[in-house]
């Protein structure tokens, strides 16, 4: 692939290419750069629902999953304006749900949980919610618990069958929101499919029944190096 | 029951961008919309079951459990507290029996509460069965339930309480329209029914665009985008198939201009659209009409026909070949973000009303993925006073960053509430006089999510480049407390009204409400009032919608401009003070083993 | 420099805190040098006999005695720290948060699964027993703390360099690998 197809811009004074059409986020990713995403899974439709990939183009913030590169645009990422934001985000969504790291199965391959990480949140600033959400452990493979769950919509957008949502936004604002599973559809999940749920939720909304725990703490996804350090320690290629 | 559900969606053929107007019918039908019915619809349409679903529950008029034979939705807006909702809420529940947000055992009435109907200027009101009752008093409820109760129709209940009704006969109401100022762009005697549009088709599209754009005819439903621009855009994306969408989803508590226009010169608005369509090359627009309003739904239906007649509408308009323009009316479902014209979109395609992420914007790729021109109420009546009388003469009025008039809808603490049309500019001060507002301790200026200023201000003017507003002015009088009034009520207003997408504004808002209220009870120190203000800085910088960005409005403009309010409630010389009560906090605990709690230490 | 004089306690919590505390194996030999234990399961002394200079809190608040042990850590202690995931969030006992305490002690008491003969449906009613509260409790939400050690439970080292660094004055380390929530 020739640099002439691609499109020139800059991250934080970093000279990066971008394929037309390609958004921040993914470009960033394909230049060495880690973007903070929670939404965002290559190959969905952009939600730009967490937030946390907000960047500053011309003065003014975006999210990165949702926006498109540029010829010759100027990205802010790693500012500490930017940085302070994505952190107090963290936050907002660590206090209006119930997460209790150390009873979770999602603990060391959680997200939310390795964002916190590395932004060192050590207490959120915000005075904990305590929400009253629901188990829904009715299907066979699977397993919904909405305490956990952040609706960054991975599920909504991601999670199929025949042709048919199995979870969707239910309510509305900040008091009655939540994610409800289609127990018909949720039932005749098949294996991989209920891997495939588990695997696309960034948190531990969706587990797989039986396979809690599976690996030692100590050589999980995010116990030794932050998130997004594979990104960054990739090696750039041309 | 399933033959009537699967007449409904066959009406609308099956088509799942239809499914709001499958739902309304439904929940008319049911009071609710039956399990059952979810099940037939999501097989009809090939969708999940929780697909269907997750429309219903969005919207606030849609439910899955009953609510009543009668339904009583009444405001809860700031403005229907101050004047007197508290004692219409007790009359009903007293004679009903049962606490607000529920209905009757015998399922025949249900009182709920409702996001501001638009009926600022004669409250305490309700929507029952989607027709509007005002000024209603303990007395009236009392009447109104009697009335209820002996199974009396809509147009029988207002005669209980020996309303007024005024409008032609289908639109026999008794919402009083106030119009306390008439302007020349709005109101003015001078509209003559078809003559903007006449002019217009004897001009190029093209032309007509310039017009509007030399016009400088901005946006009037708040965000003040210049409106000639928009359709400027919407031609460049050279759509086969463009669409006009009216944007009369006026739910921005404390305006209600939108209304009186609906009412008062439907058409007007009807042959700004037309002239749209003509400017953009649409053949179809569309009214987004807020569901508060569905008892304009019939009267609106009437004059589209008239207009038909008078071949103002329909196909080779006005004799031109090859226009051909139709208008519809979408009902809404109740949702405030739905006047976010993207959120707006989505609603007209049957699904929840979620903002879009821009770009796109609706020019590119709007209603149905087509280029889309959405244009305010006003902006659209504008227009034809625009064309009639010619840029220039519409540039007359106003201020040079502001051109034209405005309809300001106006209310709280003022003798005269009702709407204003007046000059782009007009200071506070002087609307103050005109309206008769007197002990002003602070005006809300566009809605909650505009700003409150205190009356160092009050010399300020409305217009875009000072005090931007899409109508609303709402007088706050000395003796009312600002932050619990209104500051408090609006947070909630924005917290319900949140589509929730949005990590920041879904869940931040509900942190900053629990904060105020932690200041408002009496527990919050100095730190508390500077973390308010920051956090609630947030939300501008980082949500998607204007909702969003604005929600936490009402407390960032009034910690700047009465911070001394604030004060006055925190324990200014303690670093720390705890909300826990150990009294409340053991009360259960105790009762449920049986013991007295133990609180002397 | 005169040592600094320590306390720590466990609320709602487990005492695995403290257990991790003592992983910190043989510096303890070093912190012995650097500071002087005061009301403190580790020394077993029951009441304050000295102000002290830092208070460790492990555990959440969930009954009456926390509230009122907390209160006492922080009138006695210049800087109180929030020492793991209860202390910080209520952590593992703040589960019962979502579920009324009607139905926590009907579980516990009349209806669980471990429950053996109660026929007469005694639940403890002690005067002298503590209170349940209506939830579990952060320590910040009842009295001023200054700073927090995340973790079920915190790293050892991560409570070593906080030591070190709050004895010292020093900067507190925090490579990756210490600051854990589980």
């Amino acid at each position: 692939m020739k640099k002439a197809e691609k499109i020139t811009f800059k991250i934080d004074e970093k000279t990066c290419y971008a394929w037309p059409g390609q958004s921040i986020v993914d470009a960033a990713r394909d230049n060495g750069i880690y973007i903070p995403s929670l939404c965002h899974v290559e190959g969905l439709k952009p939600a730009g629902s967490c937030r946390i990939c907000n960047v500053t183009v011309n003065g003014r913030n975006m999210t990165a999953c949702t926006a498109p590169v540029g010829e010759g645009m100027v990205v802010e990422n790693d500012t500490p304006e930017l940085n302070e934001l994505r952190k107090t985000i963290v936050e907002v969504l660590f206090v209006s749900g119930n997460h209790f790291c150390p009873s979770c199965e999602k603990s060391g391959n959680c997200e939310l949980q390795a964002v916190a990480y590395r932004y060192q949140m050590m207490v959120p600033q915000f005075p904990y919610e305590f929400p009253v959400k629901g188990v829904d452990a009715r299907p066979d493979l699977i397993l919904h618990d909405r305490n956990r769950c952040i609706m960054c919509k991975r599920c909504v957008r991601g999670i199929e069958k025949d042709g048919k949502a199995v979870f969707s936004f239910e309510g509305r604002g900040g008091e009655h929101l939540q994610i409800s599973m289609d127990i018909d559809l949720a039932s005749q999940l098949s294996e991989e499919e209920a891997f495939e749920a588990m695997e696309i939720c960034p948190v531990g909304a969706i587990l797989k029944k039986e396979r809690g725990f599976a690996i030692p703490i100590g050589e999980r996804k995010f116990d030794k190096a932050p998130i997004g350090s594979e990104i960054e320690n990739s090696v750039e290629q041309d | 029951m399933k033959e009537t559900i699967q007449n409904v969606i066959e009406k609308y053929n099956r088509d799942r961008n239809r499914l709001m107007d499958i739902l309304i019918a439904i929940q008319n039908m049911h009071q609710h919309i039956p399990e059952d019915a979810v099940s037939i619809i999501a097989d009809q349409l090939g969708i999940s079951k929780v697909d269907v679903k997750q429309t219903i529950t969005f919207y606030h008029f849609f439910t899955l459990t009953p609510v009543g034979e009668y339904a009583v939705y009444l405001n809860d807006s700031a403005v229907a507290n101050i004047k007197g909702r508290a004692e219409v809420v007790q009359a009903f529940e007293d004679e009903l029996g049962i606490p607000f947000n529920s209905v009757t055992t015998d399922g025949l009435i249900g009182i709920w509460d409702t996001a501001d109907i638009g009926m600022n200027d004669q409250e305490p009101a309700a929507l029952i069965n989607g027709t509007v009752f005002t000024n209603l008093t303990s007395e009236k409820v009392k009447s109104l339930i009697t009335g209820m109760r002996a199974g009396k129709d809509m147009l029988e209940l207002m005669r209980v309480i020996d309303a007024e009704l005024d409008g032609p006969e289908l639109l026999s109401t008794m919402v009083k329209n106030n119009i306390r100022q008439k302007g020349a762009v709005l109101f003015s005697d001078a509209y003559e029914v078809g003559y903007a549009l006449r002019q217009a088709i004897n001009r190029t599209p093209v032309e007509v665009v310039d017009e509007v754009k030399r016009s400088n005819l901005r946006g009037r439903g708040g965000a003040g985008f210049p409106a000639g621009l928009k359709w400027d855009f919407c031609r460049q994306s050279r759509g086969e198939e463009v669409y006009v969408v009216c944007n009369a989803d006026e739910g921005e508590p404390g305006t209600f201009k939108d209304r009186v226009i609906l009412t008062e010169l439907p058409k007007l608005l009807f042959e700004g659209m037309a002239i749209a369509g003509y400017a953009i090359g649409a053949k179809q627009g569309i009214v987004y009409l807020r569901y508060e309003y569905r008892y304009m739904l019939e009267y609106l239906e009437s004059i589209l026909q008239e207009l038909r007649e008078l071949n103002l509408l329909g196909k080779n308009i006005a004799g031109k070949a090859g226009f051909d323009f139709d208008i519809r009316i979408q009902l809404g479902a109740g949702a405030y973000v739905c006047g976010e014209e993207t959120a707006l979109i989505e609603s007209m395609e049957g699904k929840r009303g979620e903002p879009r992420n821009r770009p796109p914007f609706p020019v590119q790729t709007g209603y149905l993925n087509k280029p889309t021109v959405v244009n305010n109420v006003e902006t659209l009546c504008s227009v034809v006073q625009v064309i009639t009388e010619g840029a220039e003469w519409f540039k007359s009025f106003g201020t040079s960053d502001s051109s034209g008039t405005k309809l300001l809808s106006i209310s709280g603490d003022c003798k005269n509430p009702g709407i204003y049309a007046v000059e782009w500019g007009v200071t506070i001060q002087k609307l103050m006089r005109r309206t008769g507002a007197n002990n002003v301790q602070a005006v809300q200026i566009g809605g909650p999510s505009g700003i409150c200023i205190g009356p160092d201000q009050f010399d300020r003017g409305i217009a875009f480049e000072d005090l931007a507003t899409g109508g609303s002015v709402i007088f706050i009088s000395e003796e009312r407390d600002l932050l619990k009034d209104f500051v408090l009520n609006f947070m909630n207003f924005f917290i319900e009204e949140s589509c929730g997408s949005c990590g920041p504004c879904r869940s931040l808002n509900v942190i900053l409400r629990n904060k105020l209220l932690k200041i408002l009870d009496g527990n919050g120190v100095e730190q508390d009032i500077d973390e308010l203000y920051k956090w609630a800085g947030v939300g501008r910088s980082v949500n998607r919608c204007g909702l969003g960005q604005t929600a936490a409005n009402p407390i960032l403009t009034t910690i700047e401009n009465f911070r001394h309010l604030y004060e006055d409630l925190v324990q200014m010389n303690e670093s720390f003070v705890s909300a826990f009560d150990m009294e409340s906090a053991v009360a259960e605990s105790c009762e449920v083993v049986g013991r007295e709690p133990n609180l002397s230490r | 420099m005169s040592k600094k004089i320590l306390a720590t306690t466990s609320l709602a919590g487990c005492f695995g805190c403290h257990m991790s505390f003592l992983d910190i194996d043989e510096r303890i030999l070093e912190l012995i040098e650097l500071v002087e234990f005061n009301k403190s399961p580790i020394d077993d002394i029951k009441t304050f006999t000295k102000e002290c200079d830092i208070g460790l809190i492990e555990g959440g608040c969930c009954n009456s005695e926390n509230i009122e042990v907390l209160k006492e850590f922080r009138k006695h202690c210049k800087i109180l720290v929030s020492v793991g995931e209860c202390a910080i969030m209520g952590g593992l006992p703040a589960l019962r948060n979502g579920i009324s305490i009607k139905e926590c002690l009907e579980e516990a008491y009349l209806n669980g699964p471990t429950v053996g003969e109660n026929t007469e449906k005694i639940m403890p009613n002690d005067p002298e027993l503590p209170m349940l509260l209506d939830k579990v409790y952060p320590c910040h939400e009842i009295v001023k703390i200054d700073y927090f050690l995340p973790g079920c439970a915190p790293r050892a080292d991560l409570i070593w360099n906080a030591l070190v660094a709050l004895v010292t004055g020093n900067e507190l380390e925090l490579p990756y690998e210490v600051v854990k929530f589980d």
